[in-house]
């Protein structure tokens, strides 16, 4: 077997990683949260070898239609602006990443999560359970239909409010790229006091963003937003691991 | 009117990035194309959307010679984390991996998915798997048998990453290139202890034991 051997010539690809000047860092001191949790130690460079550049394929048997739209559920339709939230998936080098797994979570009109921990006395709408899951096609899209999430109130400093934002998880083809991030609506008068967002670097908070599509707006139906994702690309030149001549 | 939220149109033009994005350095070499979409915390409320019912399955129930990897997340305060998701990633006990980005092909072992998630509400997570086999370094060698783990949670912005090695598998682990990086004590923090059932990894996120976390 493959596996009991140093292995034959092995062509890795090598995942880039953004500079540490425009990646968030682990902890934020303005996040409170980030106190007791965020690792103190600079963390260890660990090489890219086939546990990190391989991941796992998780199909459509794990999605449904019906996933993809937050709108219609339990039988009637929530409260809310209804959006359309779409765009690409890509990689740093600009291609697309097909067949992915997105899956998305987010509060109510009213800025309320369906989860026991949040007590914000906002309504729970019995029509919105703010989950979606959809795959990338074979060009990188994707798309669903929800309702615009409201602010909230969230306590890590006197009048905290969480600026709107829709919650993304996103496998890429590998355990490099796996990526877990937030959503912002454009222009938000929420920014400013919010330290999960500016947590992100000043030059790539822009990223985090989404943008208003006229052209996309449904007429007579939904709001429409744009949202590009792009997961860390490789290296175009592939490199040869050193072979021991061991083949099994 | 009404719109299928499945139909995506044609695109027209291929995709540009905003203006004024610059390039940079990547980790190892050459320049981005495109900035990397940054990274933000899973909050409070991970389980709505990344609950799956067989998420702690990285091998099907009942498979022969499975094992549960168990273990608590701890904070700076020595308390446990009751709200983190533990994802894992890992080789088959043929040291395949099931992902057609294997370049020796994708392997097939039966029952095997490989990557698991598991939340910690109870205060443990525990993942139900298969020990993996070694797996080549890259470097002529073989590394130690090895679970590649995502920690994610309120309170950290960009996810975590550690290795689980083996208690029982010292040979291979004094020969494994990346433990053999770290100092004696560091290093433990790395090894899972065989249980009744399997193994225990716990993690702590600071302190004295603070886990060896990796960038990759």
């Amino acid at each position: 077997m493959t596996g009991t051997t140093s292995g034959s010539r092995l062509h890795l690809p090598r995942y880039l990683r953004e500079d540490d000047s425009l990646r968030t860092p682990v902890g934020f001191p303005d996040y409170k949260s980030t106190g007791l949790r965020a690792p103190l130690r600079t963390p260890v460079d660990l090489p890219q070898r086939l546990t990190e550049v391989t991941g796992p394929v998780l199909g459509e048997d794990r999605v449904k239609a019906e996933d993809a739209d937050l709108t219609l559920r339990n039988g009637g339709e929530a409260v809310g602006q209804r959006i359309l939230v779409y765009g690409r998936v890509l990689d740093s080098d600009g291609r697309p990443v097909p067949d992915a797994l997105v899956e998305v979570w987010q509060a109510n009109a009213g800025g309320r999560y369906r989860h026991v921990v949040d007590v914000f006395p906002a309504p729970l709408d019995p029509h919105f359970d703010g989950l979606g899951r959809v795959m990338t096609d074979s060009l990188g899209r994707y798309e669903f239909m929800t309702i615009k999430p409201g602010a909230y109130p969230w306590g890590n400093h006197h009048n905290a409010w969480r600026p709107a934002h829709i919650h993304f998880s996103l496998f890429g083809r590998a355990f490099t790229q796996r990526l877990v991030t937030q959503m912002y609506f454009p222009d938000d008068q929420l920014f400013g006091q919010d330290p999960i967002f500016n947590a992100i670097p000043a030059a790539a908070r822009h990223r985090a963003i989404s943008q208003f599509s006229l052209e996309r707006t449904v007429d007579n139906w939904a709001l429409a937003f744009e949202w590009n994702i792009v997961l860390r690309g490789t290296d175009q030149t592939p490199f040869e691991t050193e072979d021991d001549g061991d083949v099994a | 009117m009404t719109t299928d939220p499945l139909h995506v149109p044609d695109v027209s033009e291929p995709y540009q990035p905003l203006p004024g994005r610059t390039r940079h350095t990547g980790f190892l070499t050459g320049p981005l194309r495109l900035g990397t979409s940054p990274s933000a915390t899973v909050g409070p409320y991970l389980a709505i959307g990344l609950t799956w019912p067989d998420g702690i399955w990285a091998a099907e129930e009942g498979t022969e010679g499975g094992v549960w990897l168990r273990g608590r997340v701890f904070d700076g305060a020595g308390d446990v984390v009751p709200d983190a998701m533990v994802e894992t990633w890992q080789a088959d006990p043929d040291g395949g991996f099931p992902s057609p980005e294997d370049p020796r092909g994708a392997a097939t072992y039966p029952g095997f998915r490989g990557f698991a998630r598991a939340q910690t509400l109870t205060g443990e997570f525990g993942i139900f798997t298969l020990k993996p086999g070694r797996v080549p370094d890259g470097e002529g060698g073989l590394q130690a048998p090895h679970v590649d783990v995502s920690i994610f949670a309120r309170g950290i912005l960009d996810r975590v990453v550690t290795r689980i090695y083996f208690a029982d598998e010292a040979d291979a682990n004094a020969e494994d290139v990346v433990l053999r990086g770290l100092p004696e004590d560091r290093r433990r923090t790395l090894v899972a202890e065989r249980t009744d059932d399997g193994y225990r990894f716990d993690v702590h996120l600071q302190g004295d034991q603070e886990t060896v976390f990796f960038a990759v």
